[in-house]
């Protein structure tokens, strides 16, 4: 790839030029020669400019990368709360900045947020920028995304890792278009090369395969990614690294979205877009019993589904299906209590990331599925594990 | 009121393979379909067209073949189609399909609002829409559950944040992207099929834009590479895992620390 380059003043006859192009691609505009949309690359008109009157440029020429310093954390929140993929970014900024020897840096963009801020000092980062307004107390797009216009043009970042979460998928293109610059959605996997380019690596086609992507010509990259893909990074006791206020003008804080009002959303979702599911099946015994199979997801944070049977006994609504005549589901995990596994159950949930099945019987056919299959008694495991689990996060 | 619908035209599935040798992607068929998230985009539309009337002008950018989705807009109540289609668009990222878009969207006359979909099943990025807001220079807001009112040059909706449903409103005009739940995409009818069947479609080029500029478009106009695509790695491990109820327990525990799961 590379562009066009016309040095103006080294052509002598613009007439007799510009007839050079076999496409009629060269044309006069306002006494300049110009390059219209008729051009095809050929490069014949740079091969006859003897005088380096066309010159091609490659356009990782055009683009000096040692301009681009640090990698930048954008911190996401909800009123102040920082989301817990901003942890995951930030051990893996580092990750990044250590091989090619640059700085990390989180952006925090809110109102009242200077307390939160001195929070991510724990993480062994080296400057939080904090942009802290009242008209940046909840998120809108126009204010948002100036405020970050405005820390890229101050800073010059190598690169921007972004959450992809409701705010983030939403931020970061506006920023990307404001730059003209490339944007990864939903990365799964990051590497950076010794020349500061960032190696984005996401699913496409619904999973189907991964796609290797670079930035090779612009500054910033930017890339959202995943929730929970990443290690998250680890508390450190001690502070590190400073925090920075930048102030913005208030013609940056204009918006013309107003929030009238905001309510908190109930949990439940739906099959399909949960991250871990705990099914049960007919070793469930009692409707009683599915108290241990809501407990442990409960602990895990998991939605509840269930196979055929069990709907038909009127214990669930049938949208907790899973399967042939139910929902088909990819969780990152998915644990099944009790369930035997027939196809018509298979067919819906073998596609998920992870499938621990507990099932007392060693030939059910649920273990052909599952990667850790269990084999043991349900009213024994689960109620063990649970407790496991639960102590775990008191500590 | 003035809407504009971004469709984009997918293949039938995303069942793709990627050739272990060439590395190149193979696709059952090529089958094209309407991407099924910007049908809720058009179905919004027609919605707030029969509410407070106006026009329903749906533009898509793809190849010749991507017309289809224009004539299944027709027959759903769009009122005018725009396929913006040139070889010079071949090979854009979100970058370039977006700025190309915008263009299109500015040469079609005025609107008020833009609405695209959350997604698409194969760019599959959420990003496109956000980009065109940028590009026009008007708000946008994405994950829109809900359209509550139209009143006073003001859009009222709500919109799914991750811990809140939030109520906004935006001044017209604006882009916004909404959710799959926010209704039911009506099915295309026959006599509409009918009616619409020599319906024109308007083809715009690059030549019809007023940047004109070739390398802010296609290849050239898209920053992001894809440098390699490979097969993600199938989990195929198998394992039965026998012992006590205790050991069990303690070994689907390590098992998720180990996964990250809790
Ligand atoms: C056309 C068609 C479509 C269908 N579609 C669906 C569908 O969409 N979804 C669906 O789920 N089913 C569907 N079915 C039904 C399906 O064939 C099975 O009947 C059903 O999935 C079995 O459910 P189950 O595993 O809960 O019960 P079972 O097959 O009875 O299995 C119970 C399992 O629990 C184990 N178990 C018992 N006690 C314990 C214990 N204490 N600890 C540990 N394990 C224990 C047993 O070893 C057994 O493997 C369909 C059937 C047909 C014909
Ligand atoms: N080629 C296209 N033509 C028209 N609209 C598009 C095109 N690509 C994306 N869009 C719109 O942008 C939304 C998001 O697409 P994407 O960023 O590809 O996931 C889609 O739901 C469409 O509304």
């Amino acid at each position: 790839m590379g562009s066009l380059l016309i040095n103006q003043d080294r052509i002598a006859d613009k007439e007799g030029f510009i007839k050079l192009c076999p496409f009629n691609a060269l044309a006069i505009k306002d006494g300049n020669v110009t390059i219209n949309a008729g051009c095809r690359m050929c490069m014949l008109c740079v091969k006859k400019s003897l005088n380096g009157e066309i010159e091609f440029k490659k356009e990782d020429l055009t683009l000096d990368k040692s301009k681009w310093n640090g990698i930048c954390v954008y911190v996401d929140h909800e009123a102040g709360e920082i989301h817990p993929v901003t942890y995951e970014l930030i051990c893996k900024a580092k990750e990044l900045a250590g091989k090619i020897g640059h700085k990390v840096y989180c952006l925090y963009i809110g109102s009242d947020i200077k307390k939160n801020a001195r929070e991510l000092l724990h993480y062994g980062i080296d400057e939080v920028i904090v942009c802290d307004y009242p008209a940046l107390s909840k998120f809108r797009i126009e204010p948002y995304t100036a405020v970050f216009e405005s820390y890229i043009n101050t800073y010059k970042p190598c690169a921007i890792l972004i959450g992809a979460t409701p705010v983030g998928r939403q931020l970061a293109p506006r920023v990307a278009a404001r730059f003209k610059t490339g944007l990864t959605a939903d990365c799964t996997i990051l590497d950076i090369l010794d020349n500061t380019d960032l190696v984005q690596i996401r699913p496409a086609f619904g999973g189907n395969i991964m796609a290797e992507i670079l930035t090779p010509a612009s500054r910033p990259q930017m890339a959202t990614v995943r929730y929970k893909v990443m290690t998250p990074a680890a508390r450190i006791a001690t502070e590190t690294g400073k925090i920075t206020f930048m102030p913005v003008n208030e013609g940056m804080l204009k918006s013309d979205i107003e929030v009238l009002h905001t309510k908190k959303k109930e949990k439940a979702k739906s099959l399909e877009q949960a991250d871990i599911i705990v099914a049960a099946g007919r070793g469930v015994k009692t409707r009683d019993d599915m108290n241990m199979i809501y407990e442990l997801a409960n602990a895990l944070g998991a939605e509840v589904a269930a196979t055929r049977p069990l709907v038909e006994a009127g214990w669930f609504d049938s949208r907790r299906q899973i399967g042939l005549s139910g929902r088909t589901v990819r969780p990152k995990l998915i644990v099944t209590c009790g369930v035997s596994g027939t196809v018509q159950f298979a067919a819906g949930m073998n596609a998920s990331d992870n499938i621990i099945a507990i099932n007392n019987n060693p030939d059910a056919p649920i273990f052909k599925v599952a990667h850790y299959g269990i084999v043991g008694d349900i009213y024994e495991i689960v109620p063990k594990l649970t407790e496991r689990i639960k102590s775990a996060g008191r500590v | 009121m003035n809407i504009i619908v971004c469709v984009k035209q997918v293949p039938e599935t995303n069942k793709a393979e990627v050739d272990p040798v060439t590395g190149v992607i193979k696709r059952e068929g090529f089958d094209a379909k309407t991407n099924p998230y910007d049908l809720y985009a058009l179905e919004t539309a027609l919605r707030l067209k029969e509410k407070y009337s106006g026009t329903v002008t749906v533009i898509t950018m793809g190849p010749g073949q991507a017309e289809d989705v224009i004539k299944e807009a027709y027959s759903m109540g769009a009122d005018n189609g725009i396929l913006i289609s040139d070889r010079r668009f071949a090979g854009s990222d979100v970058l370039a399909t977006s700025y190309a878009l915008s263009q299109g969207i500015k040469s079609s006359g005025g609107f008020d609002l833009i609405i695209c979909g959350k997604q698409t099943t194969d760019g599959d990025t959420a990003q496109v829409g956000p980009e065109i807001g940028e590009h026009l220079n008007i708000p946008s807001v994405a994950n829109v559950l809900e359209i509550i009112d139209v009143r006073d040059n003001k859009i009222t909706v709500k919109t799914d944040m991750p811990a809140t449903v939030e109520t906004i409103r935006v001044t017209l005009p604006c882009l916004l992207c909404v959710s799959e739940n926010i209704f039911q995409p009506r099915l295309p009818s026959y006599i509409k099929k009918h009616e619409t069947k020599d319906k024109p479609v308007k083809i715009l080029t690059l030549d019809d834009f007023t940047d004109k500029g070739p390398e802010k478009y296609g290849l050239d106009g898209s920053p992001t590479r894809v440098k390699r695509i490979f097969p993600p790695e199938v989990n195929d491990r198998r394992e039965m895992i026998h012992g006590t109820s205790d050991e069990l327990a303690g070994k689907i525990y390590s098992t998720l620390s180990d996964l990250k799961l809790i």
